[in-house]
Protein backbone atom coordinates (compact mmCIF):
# COMPACT_ATOMS: atom_id res chain seq x y z
CA UNK A 1 0.00 0.00 0.00
CA UNK A 2 2.93 2.52 0.86
CA UNK A 3 4.89 1.49 -2.03
CA UNK A 4 1.94 1.64 -4.42
CA UNK A 5 1.31 5.57 -2.36
CA UNK A 6 4.97 5.93 -3.09
CA UNK A 7 4.85 4.65 -7.07
CA UNK A 8 1.59 6.93 -7.44
CA UNK A 9 3.25 10.14 -6.20
CA UNK A 10 6.12 9.91 -7.90
CA UNK A 11 3.89 9.35 -11.43
CA UNK A 12 1.83 12.31 -10.52
CA UNK A 13 5.02 14.81 -9.92
CA UNK A 14 6.36 13.61 -13.29
CA UNK A 15 3.33 14.08 -14.58
CA UNK A 16 3.35 17.60 -13.33
CA UNK A 17 6.78 18.57 -14.46
CA UNK A 18 5.54 17.66 -18.20
CA UNK A 19 2.39 19.39 -17.92
CA UNK A 20 4.61 22.70 -16.66
CA UNK A 21 7.19 21.83 -19.61
CA UNK A 22 4.67 21.53 -22.11
CA UNK A 23 2.31 24.95 -20.78
CA UNK A 24 5.48 26.78 -20.71
CA UNK A 25 6.41 26.03 -24.26
CA UNK A 26 3.17 27.05 -25.37
CA UNK A 27 2.65 29.75 -23.68
CA UNK A 28 5.84 31.53 -24.60
CA UNK A 29 6.21 30.18 -28.20
CA UNK A 30 2.85 31.89 -28.81
CA UNK A 31 3.33 35.22 -30.91
CA UNK A 32 1.46 37.59 -27.51
CA UNK A 33 4.09 39.65 -26.14
CA UNK A 34 3.09 40.47 -22.49
CA UNK A 35 5.82 43.05 -22.24
CA UNK A 36 4.38 45.19 -25.05
CA UNK A 37 0.95 44.54 -23.54
CA UNK A 38 2.47 45.85 -20.39
CA UNK A 39 4.09 48.74 -21.81
CA UNK A 40 0.92 50.18 -22.86
CA UNK A 41 -0.12 51.34 -26.56
CA UNK A 42 2.39 54.24 -26.11
CA UNK A 43 4.86 52.74 -25.32
CA UNK A 44 8.44 53.24 -27.04
CA UNK A 45 10.68 50.18 -27.81
CA UNK A 46 12.94 51.35 -24.95
CA UNK A 47 10.20 50.67 -22.12
CA UNK A 48 8.98 47.90 -23.63
CA UNK A 49 12.74 46.44 -23.08
CA UNK A 50 12.92 47.66 -20.26
CA UNK A 51 9.70 45.75 -19.12
CA UNK A 52 10.99 42.36 -21.11
CA UNK A 53 14.33 42.64 -19.25
CA UNK A 54 13.03 43.13 -15.35
CA UNK A 55 10.42 40.52 -16.27
CA UNK A 56 13.43 37.87 -17.14
CA UNK A 57 12.02 37.87 -20.91
CA UNK A 58 14.97 38.81 -22.37
CA UNK A 59 16.55 35.79 -21.20
CA UNK A 60 17.18 32.33 -23.29
CA UNK A 61 14.11 30.22 -23.33
CA UNK A 62 15.73 27.25 -21.61
CA UNK A 63 17.13 29.14 -19.03
CA UNK A 64 13.53 31.11 -18.06
CA UNK A 65 12.24 27.41 -18.03
CA UNK A 66 14.84 25.80 -15.86
CA UNK A 67 14.58 29.47 -13.49
CA UNK A 68 10.84 28.96 -13.28
CA UNK A 69 11.11 24.80 -12.05
CA UNK A 70 13.86 25.78 -9.40
CA UNK A 71 11.09 28.26 -8.07
CA UNK A 72 8.45 25.88 -8.51
CA UNK A 73 10.05 23.07 -6.35
CA UNK A 74 10.37 25.45 -3.76
CA UNK A 75 6.57 26.32 -3.91
CA UNK A 76 7.13 29.45 -5.91
CA UNK A 77 4.68 29.95 -8.55
CA UNK A 78 6.26 32.88 -9.54
CA UNK A 79 4.77 36.93 -9.85
CA UNK A 80 2.20 38.20 -11.94
CA UNK A 81 3.03 40.13 -14.76
CA UNK A 82 0.35 42.41 -14.03
CA UNK A 83 -0.65 42.41 -10.01
CA UNK A 84 3.01 42.66 -9.42
CA UNK A 85 2.74 40.16 -6.44
CA UNK A 86 2.93 36.32 -5.77
CA UNK A 87 1.07 34.20 -7.51
CA UNK A 88 0.48 31.33 -5.67
CA UNK A 89 -1.05 33.98 -2.35
CA UNK A 90 -3.55 34.87 -5.55
CA UNK A 91 -4.14 31.20 -6.67
CA UNK A 92 -4.75 30.51 -2.60
CA UNK A 93 -7.37 33.12 -2.20
CA UNK A 94 -9.59 31.73 -4.73
CA UNK A 95 -9.34 28.34 -3.39
CA UNK A 96 -12.10 28.37 -1.12
CA UNK A 97 -14.76 29.45 -3.72
CA UNK A 98 -13.62 27.15 -6.21
CA UNK A 99 -13.80 24.34 -3.59
CA UNK A 100 -17.27 25.31 -2.52
CA UNK A 101 -18.69 25.53 -5.69
CA UNK A 102 -17.52 22.06 -6.21
CA UNK A 103 -18.30 20.21 -3.41
CA UNK A 104 -21.84 21.62 -3.83
CA UNK A 105 -22.19 20.83 -7.65
CA UNK A 106 -21.00 17.11 -6.80
CA UNK A 107 -23.32 16.89 -3.81
CA UNK A 108 -26.28 17.64 -6.06
CA UNK A 109 -24.97 15.72 -9.09
CA UNK A 110 -24.04 12.65 -6.75
CA UNK A 111 -27.67 13.49 -5.23
CA UNK A 112 -29.86 13.45 -8.31
CA UNK A 113 -27.78 10.75 -9.88
CA UNK A 114 -27.75 8.31 -7.36
CA UNK A 115 -31.74 8.43 -6.57
CA UNK A 116 -32.40 8.51 -11.09
CA UNK A 117 -29.71 5.58 -11.16
CA UNK A 118 -31.15 3.24 -8.62
CA UNK A 119 -35.12 3.91 -9.99
CA UNK A 120 -34.15 3.30 -13.77
CA UNK A 121 -32.02 -0.23 -12.41
CA UNK A 122 -34.56 -1.46 -10.21
CA UNK A 123 -37.83 -0.30 -12.77
CA UNK A 124 -35.47 -1.75 -15.69
CA UNK A 125 -36.89 -0.49 -19.04
CA UNK A 126 -39.35 1.07 -17.97
CA UNK A 127 -40.57 4.73 -18.44
CA UNK A 128 -38.45 6.41 -15.75
CA UNK A 129 -35.27 4.13 -17.50
CA UNK A 130 -35.77 5.00 -20.97
CA UNK A 131 -35.56 8.68 -19.63
CA UNK A 132 -32.64 8.46 -17.49
CA UNK A 133 -31.15 6.65 -20.36
CA UNK A 134 -31.88 10.02 -22.54
CA UNK A 135 -31.74 12.84 -19.82
CA UNK A 136 -27.99 11.76 -19.36
CA UNK A 137 -27.03 12.55 -22.89
CA UNK A 138 -28.87 16.00 -22.14
CA UNK A 139 -26.45 16.18 -19.45
CA UNK A 140 -23.21 15.91 -21.50
CA UNK A 141 -24.79 17.69 -24.47
CA UNK A 142 -25.88 21.03 -23.29
CA UNK A 143 -23.98 24.25 -22.90
CA UNK A 144 -22.78 25.39 -19.35
CA UNK A 145 -23.88 29.03 -20.10
CA UNK A 146 -26.98 27.68 -21.58
CA UNK A 147 -28.31 26.48 -18.50
CA UNK A 148 -26.32 29.09 -16.37
CA UNK A 149 -28.43 32.10 -18.94
CA UNK A 150 -31.52 30.32 -18.62
CA UNK A 151 -31.27 29.60 -14.18
CA UNK A 152 -30.21 33.06 -14.14
CA UNK A 153 -33.67 33.86 -16.68
CA UNK A 154 -36.16 32.23 -14.38
CA UNK A 155 -35.00 32.57 -10.39
CA UNK A 156 -32.88 35.19 -10.69
CA UNK A 157 -34.21 38.01 -13.13
CA UNK A 158 -38.44 36.46 -13.05
CA UNK A 159 -38.71 35.15 -9.91
CA UNK A 160 -36.12 37.19 -7.94
CA UNK A 161 -35.12 34.04 -5.40
CA UNK A 162 -31.53 34.19 -6.13
CA UNK A 163 -29.03 37.16 -6.39
CA UNK A 164 -28.22 37.60 -9.94
CA UNK A 165 -24.30 37.04 -8.91
CA UNK A 166 -21.97 37.40 -6.53
CA UNK A 167 -20.10 35.55 -3.75
CA UNK A 168 -20.54 35.10 0.20
CA UNK A 169 -23.99 33.87 0.95
CA UNK A 170 -25.82 30.52 1.00
CA UNK A 171 -28.40 32.03 -1.62
CA UNK A 172 -25.18 33.04 -4.18
CA UNK A 173 -24.40 29.67 -4.32
CA UNK A 174 -27.55 28.00 -5.38
CA UNK A 175 -27.37 28.68 -9.01
CA UNK A 176 -23.80 28.10 -9.88
CA UNK A 177 -23.74 25.15 -8.22
CA UNK A 178 -27.06 23.95 -9.77
CA UNK A 179 -25.70 24.60 -12.87
CA UNK A 180 -22.70 22.22 -12.49
CA UNK A 181 -25.25 19.68 -10.72
CA UNK A 182 -28.06 19.24 -13.40
CA UNK A 183 -25.40 18.89 -16.04
CA UNK A 184 -23.33 16.12 -14.02
CA UNK A 185 -26.25 14.65 -12.74
CA UNK A 186 -27.26 12.76 -15.48
CA UNK A 187 -23.62 11.29 -16.49
CA UNK A 188 -23.95 10.20 -12.69
CA UNK A 189 -27.59 8.42 -13.34
CA UNK A 190 -26.28 6.39 -16.26
CA UNK A 191 -22.97 5.19 -13.84
CA UNK A 192 -25.43 3.90 -11.30
CA UNK A 193 -27.86 2.25 -13.17
CA UNK A 194 -25.05 0.63 -15.23
CA UNK A 195 -23.64 -0.56 -12.32
CA UNK A 196 -26.91 -1.77 -10.23
CA UNK A 197 -28.13 -4.12 -13.18
CA UNK A 198 -24.84 -5.63 -12.85
CA UNK A 199 -25.01 -6.11 -9.04
CA UNK A 200 -28.85 -6.70 -8.78
CA UNK A 201 -28.25 -9.70 -11.02
CA UNK A 202 -26.20 -11.54 -9.02
CA UNK A 203 -26.79 -14.49 -6.67
CA UNK A 204 -26.26 -12.80 -3.38
CA UNK A 205 -29.13 -10.22 -4.01
CA UNK A 206 -31.32 -13.28 -4.97
CA UNK A 207 -30.20 -14.75 -1.96
CA UNK A 208 -31.26 -11.70 0.03
CA UNK A 209 -34.60 -11.58 -1.86
CA UNK A 210 -35.44 -15.48 -1.10
CA UNK A 211 -34.64 -14.96 2.35
CA UNK A 212 -37.33 -12.61 2.90
CA UNK A 213 -35.11 -9.45 3.38
CA UNK A 214 -37.65 -6.46 2.05
CA UNK A 215 -36.86 -5.40 -1.35
CA UNK A 216 -36.26 -1.64 -0.61
CA UNK A 217 -33.69 -3.13 2.32
CA UNK A 218 -32.05 -5.81 -0.65
CA UNK A 219 -31.54 -2.64 -3.11
CA UNK A 220 -30.30 0.28 -0.73
CA UNK A 221 -28.10 -1.74 2.24
CA UNK A 222 -27.26 -5.00 -0.02
CA UNK A 223 -27.14 -3.54 -3.60
CA UNK A 224 -25.94 -0.29 -3.86
CA UNK A 225 -22.85 0.00 -1.25
CA UNK A 226 -21.21 -2.65 -3.77
CA UNK A 227 -22.33 -0.09 -7.01
CA UNK A 228 -20.91 2.87 -5.72
CA UNK A 229 -17.14 2.13 -7.21
CA UNK A 230 -18.02 3.82 -10.54
CA UNK A 231 -19.55 6.75 -8.66
CA UNK A 232 -16.16 7.11 -6.63
CA UNK A 233 -14.00 7.12 -9.53
CA UNK A 234 -16.30 9.59 -11.21
CA UNK A 235 -16.24 12.15 -8.48
CA UNK A 236 -12.00 11.81 -8.51
CA UNK A 237 -12.83 13.03 -12.04
CA UNK A 238 -15.14 15.76 -11.43
CA UNK A 239 -12.69 17.15 -8.79
CA UNK A 240 -10.30 17.54 -11.70
CA UNK A 241 -12.55 19.20 -14.05
CA UNK A 242 -13.96 21.55 -11.72
CA UNK A 243 -11.01 22.99 -10.30
CA UNK A 244 -10.69 24.99 -13.69
CA UNK A 245 -13.78 23.68 -15.85
CA UNK A 246 -15.78 25.83 -13.83
CA UNK A 247 -14.71 28.96 -16.21
CA UNK A 248 -18.01 29.24 -17.63
CA UNK A 249 -19.97 28.99 -14.48
CA UNK A 250 -17.80 31.24 -12.48
CA UNK A 251 -17.68 34.11 -15.63
CA UNK A 252 -21.44 34.23 -16.06
CA UNK A 253 -22.20 33.83 -12.42
CA UNK A 254 -19.05 36.30 -11.61
CA UNK A 255 -18.08 33.92 -9.05
CA UNK A 256 -14.39 34.70 -7.51
CA UNK A 257 -12.86 30.97 -8.03
CA UNK A 258 -9.87 29.58 -10.06
CA UNK A 259 -11.42 30.06 -13.65
CA UNK A 260 -12.45 33.48 -13.05
CA UNK A 261 -8.66 34.20 -12.05
CA UNK A 262 -7.60 32.33 -15.15
CA UNK A 263 -10.01 34.39 -17.25
CA UNK A 264 -8.80 37.60 -16.20
CA UNK A 265 -4.85 36.66 -16.70
CA UNK A 266 -5.88 35.04 -20.12
CA UNK A 267 -6.89 37.89 -21.31
CA UNK A 268 -4.04 39.97 -20.08
CA UNK A 269 -1.45 37.51 -20.93
CA UNK A 270 -0.27 37.16 -17.79
CA UNK A 271 1.45 34.03 -18.14
CA UNK A 272 2.52 33.21 -14.66
CA UNK A 273 -1.00 33.67 -13.52
CA UNK A 274 -1.75 30.95 -16.42
CA UNK A 275 1.58 29.11 -15.56
CA UNK A 276 -0.06 28.67 -11.96
CA UNK A 277 -3.41 27.73 -12.38
CA UNK A 278 -2.89 25.33 -15.20
CA UNK A 279 -0.62 23.50 -12.77
CA UNK A 280 -3.44 23.61 -10.02
CA UNK A 281 -5.84 22.56 -12.30
CA UNK A 282 -3.08 19.45 -13.25
CA UNK A 283 -2.40 18.72 -9.86
CA UNK A 284 -6.48 18.49 -8.84
CA UNK A 285 -6.63 16.19 -11.97
CA UNK A 286 -3.92 14.06 -10.86
CA UNK A 287 -5.38 13.97 -7.11
CA UNK A 288 -8.39 13.27 -7.96
CA UNK A 289 -7.90 10.24 -9.76
CA UNK A 290 -5.20 9.18 -7.16
CA UNK A 291 -8.04 10.07 -4.30
CA UNK A 292 -10.39 7.93 -6.18
CA UNK A 293 -8.07 4.69 -6.34
CA UNK A 294 -7.33 5.17 -2.87
CA UNK A 295 -11.28 4.82 -1.35
CA UNK A 296 -11.72 2.36 -3.46
CA UNK A 297 -10.43 -0.43 -0.91
CA UNK A 298 -12.24 0.96 1.69
CA UNK A 299 -15.67 0.38 -0.41
CA UNK A 300 -14.73 -2.53 -1.63
CA UNK A 301 -12.37 -4.66 0.31
CA UNK A 302 -11.80 -7.64 -2.59
CA UNK A 303 -9.38 -4.66 -4.28
CA UNK A 304 -7.64 -4.59 -0.71
CA UNK A 305 -6.94 -8.46 -1.18
CA UNK A 306 -6.33 -8.33 -4.81
CA UNK B 1 -27.43 -6.18 -41.70
CA UNK B 2 -29.62 -4.79 -44.89
CA UNK B 3 -30.51 -1.14 -45.48
CA UNK B 4 -34.23 -2.03 -45.22
CA UNK B 5 -33.84 -4.15 -41.38
CA UNK B 6 -31.64 -1.07 -40.54
CA UNK B 7 -34.45 1.54 -41.09
CA UNK B 8 -37.01 -0.77 -39.38
CA UNK B 9 -34.64 -0.46 -36.46
CA UNK B 10 -34.41 3.02 -36.68
CA UNK B 11 -38.48 3.39 -36.78
CA UNK B 12 -38.56 1.32 -33.45
CA UNK B 13 -35.95 3.86 -32.05
CA UNK B 14 -38.09 7.53 -31.97
CA UNK B 15 -35.55 9.37 -30.07
CA UNK B 16 -32.96 8.36 -32.84
CA UNK B 17 -34.68 8.74 -35.91
CA UNK B 18 -35.76 12.39 -34.56
CA UNK B 19 -31.95 12.62 -33.57
CA UNK B 20 -31.09 11.82 -37.40
CA UNK B 21 -33.49 14.16 -38.45
CA UNK B 22 -32.19 16.81 -36.47
CA UNK B 23 -28.80 16.15 -38.46
CA UNK B 24 -29.75 15.81 -41.64
CA UNK B 25 -31.66 19.13 -40.90
CA UNK B 26 -28.56 20.74 -39.63
CA UNK B 27 -26.49 19.86 -43.04
CA UNK B 28 -29.38 20.98 -44.84
CA UNK B 29 -29.41 24.53 -43.37
CA UNK B 30 -25.36 24.93 -43.62
CA UNK B 31 -25.31 23.38 -47.39
CA UNK B 32 -28.49 25.07 -48.58
CA UNK B 33 -28.04 28.16 -46.22
CA UNK B 34 -28.62 30.88 -49.07
CA UNK B 35 -31.65 29.33 -50.15
CA UNK B 36 -33.23 28.38 -46.89
CA UNK B 37 -32.58 32.33 -44.82
CA UNK B 38 -35.49 34.56 -45.17
CA UNK B 39 -32.97 37.54 -45.05
CA UNK B 40 -29.28 37.72 -45.78
CA UNK B 41 -27.11 36.66 -42.76
CA UNK B 42 -25.24 40.04 -41.95
CA UNK B 43 -28.75 42.70 -42.94
CA UNK B 44 -28.71 45.40 -40.29
CA UNK B 45 -32.71 46.00 -40.95
CA UNK B 46 -34.08 49.45 -40.57
CA UNK B 47 -37.22 47.55 -39.84
CA UNK B 48 -35.40 45.12 -37.46
CA UNK B 49 -35.10 47.26 -34.32
CA UNK B 50 -38.06 48.82 -32.50
CA UNK B 51 -38.36 52.68 -32.53
CA UNK B 52 -35.86 52.82 -29.37
CA UNK B 53 -33.26 50.56 -31.15
CA UNK B 54 -34.31 47.23 -29.19
CA UNK B 55 -34.32 43.98 -31.09
CA UNK B 56 -37.43 42.54 -31.77
CA UNK B 57 -39.32 39.19 -30.60
CA UNK B 58 -40.44 36.49 -32.83
CA UNK B 59 -43.42 37.68 -35.10
CA UNK B 60 -44.87 36.59 -38.61
CA UNK B 61 -41.99 38.74 -40.04
CA UNK B 62 -38.84 37.57 -38.28
CA UNK B 63 -39.65 34.45 -37.29
CA UNK B 64 -37.12 33.75 -34.32
CA UNK B 65 -36.79 37.88 -33.55
CA UNK B 66 -33.76 40.14 -34.54
CA UNK B 67 -30.66 40.53 -32.71
CA UNK B 68 -29.14 43.52 -31.30
CA UNK B 69 -27.99 45.50 -34.39
CA UNK B 70 -31.25 44.49 -36.50
CA UNK B 71 -30.28 41.42 -38.00
CA UNK B 72 -33.10 37.96 -38.55
CA UNK B 73 -31.81 35.54 -35.93
CA UNK B 74 -33.21 32.71 -38.30
CA UNK B 75 -30.99 33.66 -41.26
CA UNK B 76 -27.76 33.96 -38.72
CA UNK B 77 -28.98 30.27 -37.02
CA UNK B 78 -29.33 29.42 -40.05
CA UNK B 79 -25.58 30.44 -41.42
CA UNK B 80 -24.46 29.83 -38.15
CA UNK B 81 -25.31 25.94 -38.88
CA UNK B 82 -22.30 26.53 -41.47
CA UNK B 83 -19.63 27.36 -38.92
CA UNK B 84 -20.97 24.68 -36.42
CA UNK B 85 -20.69 21.59 -38.89
CA UNK B 86 -17.43 23.05 -40.46
CA UNK B 87 -15.60 23.12 -37.07
CA UNK B 88 -17.37 19.91 -36.17
CA UNK B 89 -16.18 18.07 -39.18
CA UNK B 90 -12.55 19.52 -39.75
CA UNK B 91 -11.70 19.40 -35.64
CA UNK B 92 -12.88 16.18 -34.71
CA UNK B 93 -11.96 14.41 -38.06
CA UNK B 94 -8.54 15.64 -37.36
CA UNK B 95 -8.66 14.81 -33.59
CA UNK B 96 -9.65 11.07 -34.88
CA UNK B 97 -6.72 10.85 -37.23
CA UNK B 98 -4.42 12.07 -34.95
CA UNK B 99 -5.53 9.96 -31.91
CA UNK B 100 -5.62 7.02 -34.33
CA UNK B 101 -2.03 7.68 -35.62
CA UNK B 102 -0.69 7.71 -31.77
CA UNK B 103 -3.05 4.89 -30.88
CA UNK B 104 -1.93 2.68 -33.92
CA UNK B 105 1.30 3.38 -33.61
CA UNK B 106 2.07 3.12 -30.30
CA UNK B 107 0.08 0.21 -29.80
CA UNK B 108 1.56 -1.78 -32.79
CA UNK B 109 5.54 -0.51 -32.07
CA UNK B 110 4.74 -1.39 -28.55
CA UNK B 111 8.61 -0.57 -27.81
CA UNK B 112 10.43 2.88 -26.89
CA UNK B 113 8.61 4.64 -29.43
CA UNK B 114 4.89 3.28 -28.28
CA UNK B 115 5.98 4.12 -24.79
CA UNK B 116 6.89 7.78 -25.55
CA UNK B 117 3.93 8.12 -27.37
CA UNK B 118 1.62 6.21 -24.57
CA UNK B 119 3.07 8.39 -21.82
CA UNK B 120 2.89 11.54 -23.78
CA UNK B 121 -0.81 10.21 -24.00
CA UNK B 122 -1.11 10.01 -20.33
CA UNK B 123 0.32 13.30 -19.81
CA UNK B 124 -2.41 15.33 -21.90
CA UNK B 125 -5.30 13.32 -19.59
CA UNK B 126 -3.92 15.09 -17.02
CA UNK B 127 -3.99 18.14 -18.42
CA UNK B 128 -7.25 20.64 -17.81
CA UNK B 129 -8.29 20.74 -21.14
CA UNK B 130 -11.22 23.66 -21.67
CA UNK B 131 -8.43 25.69 -19.80
CA UNK B 132 -5.84 24.88 -22.64
CA UNK B 133 -8.35 25.26 -25.55
CA UNK B 134 -9.19 28.72 -23.80
CA UNK B 135 -5.92 29.49 -23.36
CA UNK B 136 -4.86 28.83 -26.81
CA UNK B 137 -7.64 30.40 -28.28
CA UNK B 138 -7.22 33.48 -26.60
CA UNK B 139 -3.44 33.94 -27.44
CA UNK B 140 -3.55 33.32 -31.34
CA UNK B 141 -5.35 35.38 -33.27
CA UNK B 142 -8.74 34.12 -33.07
CA UNK B 143 -10.62 32.25 -36.57
CA UNK B 144 -12.32 29.79 -37.73
CA UNK B 145 -9.53 27.43 -38.55
CA UNK B 146 -7.59 28.53 -35.40
CA UNK B 147 -10.32 27.53 -33.37
CA UNK B 148 -10.65 24.02 -35.51
CA UNK B 149 -7.14 23.13 -34.62
CA UNK B 150 -7.35 24.59 -31.01
CA UNK B 151 -10.33 22.41 -30.57
CA UNK B 152 -8.53 19.24 -32.56
CA UNK B 153 -5.10 19.63 -30.07
CA UNK B 154 -7.28 18.90 -26.94
CA UNK B 155 -9.80 16.35 -28.39
CA UNK B 156 -7.69 13.61 -29.88
CA UNK B 157 -6.67 11.64 -26.18
CA UNK B 158 -9.69 9.60 -25.61
CA UNK B 159 -9.59 7.99 -29.63
CA UNK B 160 -5.51 7.63 -28.90
CA UNK B 161 -6.33 5.67 -25.90
CA UNK B 162 -9.08 3.64 -27.38
CA UNK B 163 -7.12 3.39 -30.68
CA UNK B 164 -3.82 1.73 -28.92
CA UNK B 165 -6.43 -0.57 -26.57
CA UNK B 166 -7.84 -2.38 -29.99
CA UNK B 167 -4.23 -2.59 -31.57
CA UNK B 168 -2.18 -4.03 -28.78
CA UNK B 169 -5.33 -6.95 -28.74
CA UNK B 170 -5.61 -7.02 -32.80
CA UNK B 171 -1.64 -7.23 -32.23
CA UNK B 172 -1.66 -10.11 -30.50
CA UNK B 173 -3.85 -12.64 -32.17
CA UNK B 174 -3.09 -15.61 -34.62
CA UNK B 175 -3.95 -14.46 -38.08
CA UNK B 176 -1.59 -10.88 -37.54
CA UNK B 177 1.16 -13.62 -36.63
CA UNK B 178 0.35 -15.90 -39.65
CA UNK B 179 0.39 -12.95 -42.30
CA UNK B 180 3.98 -12.28 -40.62
CA UNK B 181 5.34 -15.89 -40.75
CA UNK B 182 4.24 -15.48 -44.42
CA UNK B 183 6.44 -12.58 -45.03
CA UNK B 184 4.02 -9.76 -44.72
CA UNK B 185 6.01 -6.68 -44.05
CA UNK B 186 5.00 -3.64 -40.94
CA UNK B 187 3.22 -1.41 -43.37
CA UNK B 188 0.82 -4.42 -45.04
CA UNK B 189 -0.22 -5.75 -41.71
CA UNK B 190 -0.75 -1.94 -40.54
CA UNK B 191 -2.79 -1.05 -43.89
CA UNK B 192 -4.43 -4.17 -44.56
CA UNK B 193 -5.73 -5.81 -41.27
CA UNK B 194 -4.85 -3.18 -38.78
CA UNK B 195 -6.62 -0.31 -39.56
CA UNK B 196 -9.72 -1.53 -41.16
CA UNK B 197 -10.81 -3.51 -38.25
CA UNK B 198 -10.21 0.08 -36.76
CA UNK B 199 -12.81 1.81 -39.33
CA UNK B 200 -15.84 1.49 -36.62
CA UNK B 201 -14.00 2.99 -33.80
CA UNK B 202 -13.35 5.68 -36.09
CA UNK B 203 -16.97 5.99 -37.35
CA UNK B 204 -18.54 5.87 -33.63
CA UNK B 205 -15.47 8.35 -32.09
CA UNK B 206 -16.33 10.67 -35.47
CA UNK B 207 -19.83 10.97 -34.94
CA UNK B 208 -19.26 11.23 -30.55
CA UNK B 209 -16.78 13.39 -31.10
CA UNK B 210 -18.44 16.08 -33.62
CA UNK B 211 -20.63 17.11 -30.37
CA UNK B 212 -18.24 17.34 -28.03
CA UNK B 213 -16.51 19.86 -30.79
CA UNK B 214 -20.03 21.96 -31.26
CA UNK B 215 -20.09 22.37 -27.62
CA UNK B 216 -16.52 23.30 -27.56
CA UNK B 217 -17.24 25.75 -30.02
CA UNK B 218 -19.61 26.86 -28.89
CA UNK B 219 -18.03 27.60 -25.28
CA UNK B 220 -15.06 29.55 -26.99
CA UNK B 221 -17.20 31.55 -29.21
CA UNK B 222 -19.22 32.39 -25.87
CA UNK B 223 -16.46 33.72 -24.21
CA UNK B 224 -15.61 35.77 -27.58
CA UNK B 225 -12.22 33.84 -28.28
CA UNK B 226 -13.95 31.51 -30.80
CA UNK B 227 -15.71 32.24 -34.66
CA UNK B 228 -15.55 35.95 -34.49
CA UNK B 229 -18.73 37.58 -35.34
CA UNK B 230 -19.62 39.40 -38.31
CA UNK B 231 -19.21 35.35 -39.05
CA UNK B 232 -22.32 33.90 -37.18
CA UNK B 233 -21.62 31.03 -35.07
CA UNK B 234 -24.18 29.72 -32.25
CA UNK B 235 -21.74 30.59 -29.62
CA UNK B 236 -21.03 34.36 -30.61
CA UNK B 237 -24.63 35.20 -31.25
CA UNK B 238 -25.08 34.28 -27.27
CA UNK B 239 -21.73 36.12 -26.77
CA UNK B 240 -22.68 39.25 -28.46
CA UNK B 241 -25.99 39.43 -26.76
CA UNK B 242 -26.15 38.23 -23.10
CA UNK B 243 -25.93 41.10 -21.93
CA UNK B 244 -29.75 42.05 -23.52
CA UNK B 245 -30.54 37.91 -22.61
CA UNK B 246 -32.98 39.83 -19.65
CA UNK B 247 -35.17 41.97 -21.89
CA UNK B 248 -34.36 39.84 -25.51
CA UNK B 249 -33.64 36.31 -23.80
CA UNK B 250 -34.94 34.89 -27.30
CA UNK B 251 -31.23 36.09 -28.44
CA UNK B 252 -29.96 33.75 -25.68
CA UNK B 253 -32.27 30.50 -25.91
CA UNK B 254 -32.88 30.02 -30.07
CA UNK B 255 -28.85 29.86 -30.66
CA UNK B 256 -28.56 27.79 -27.02
CA UNK B 257 -31.36 24.89 -28.36
CA UNK B 258 -29.75 24.79 -31.65
CA UNK B 259 -26.53 23.98 -30.05
CA UNK B 260 -28.48 21.48 -27.16
CA UNK B 261 -30.19 20.55 -30.49
CA UNK B 262 -27.05 19.66 -32.48
CA UNK B 263 -24.97 17.99 -29.96
CA UNK B 264 -27.49 15.73 -28.51
CA UNK B 265 -28.40 14.15 -31.44
CA UNK B 266 -24.61 13.72 -32.55
CA UNK B 267 -24.04 11.58 -29.18
CA UNK B 268 -27.14 9.61 -29.76
CA UNK B 269 -26.56 8.59 -33.12
CA UNK B 270 -22.77 8.13 -32.11
CA UNK B 271 -24.47 6.15 -28.83
CA UNK B 272 -26.51 3.94 -31.45
CA UNK B 273 -24.11 3.29 -33.68
CA UNK B 274 -21.77 1.78 -30.79
CA UNK B 275 -24.33 -0.67 -29.64
CA UNK B 276 -24.95 -1.91 -33.52
CA UNK B 277 -21.04 -2.39 -33.76
CA UNK B 278 -20.44 -3.28 -30.41
CA UNK B 279 -24.07 -5.18 -29.26
CA UNK B 280 -22.16 -6.51 -25.96
CA UNK B 281 -21.92 -2.82 -24.56
CA UNK B 282 -25.95 -2.17 -25.59
CA UNK B 283 -27.18 0.00 -22.77
CA UNK B 284 -24.18 0.02 -20.52
CA UNK B 285 -21.02 2.46 -20.71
Amino acid sequence: MVLLLARRLTQAALILLGVAAITFVLLYALPADPAVLLAGRNATPQTVANIRHQLGLDLPLPVQFWNYIVHLLQGDLGRSFNQKTAVAPLILARLPATLTLMAAGIAIEVMIGLTLGVIAAVRRDGAIDRLVMTLSFVGVSTPQFLVALLLLYVFAATLGWFPMSGYGTPAHLVLPAFTLGILGAGWYARIVRSAMIDVLGQDYVRTAHAKGVPAARVVLRHALPNALLPVIAMIGIDIGQFMSGAVVVEAVFGWPGIGQLAWQAIQQVDIPIIMGVTLVSALAIVLGNLLADLIAPFIDPRIRAG
Amino acid sequence: MSPGSLLRGVARRPVLALALAVIIGVFACALLAPLLAPYAPDDQMFDGLSLDGAPLPPSAQFLLGTDTLGRDLLSRLIYGARTSLLIGLVANGTAVMIGLAVGVIAGYFSGLLGGVLMRFTDLMTAFPALLLAIVLAALLKPSLWIVAMVIAMVNWVQVARIGYTETRSLAERDFILAERAMGAGNLRILTRHILPHLVPTAIVWGTLGIATTVLLEATLSFLGIGVQPPQPSWGNIVFESQSYFQSAPWLVFFPGAAILATALSFNLVGDALRDLIDPTQRGRD
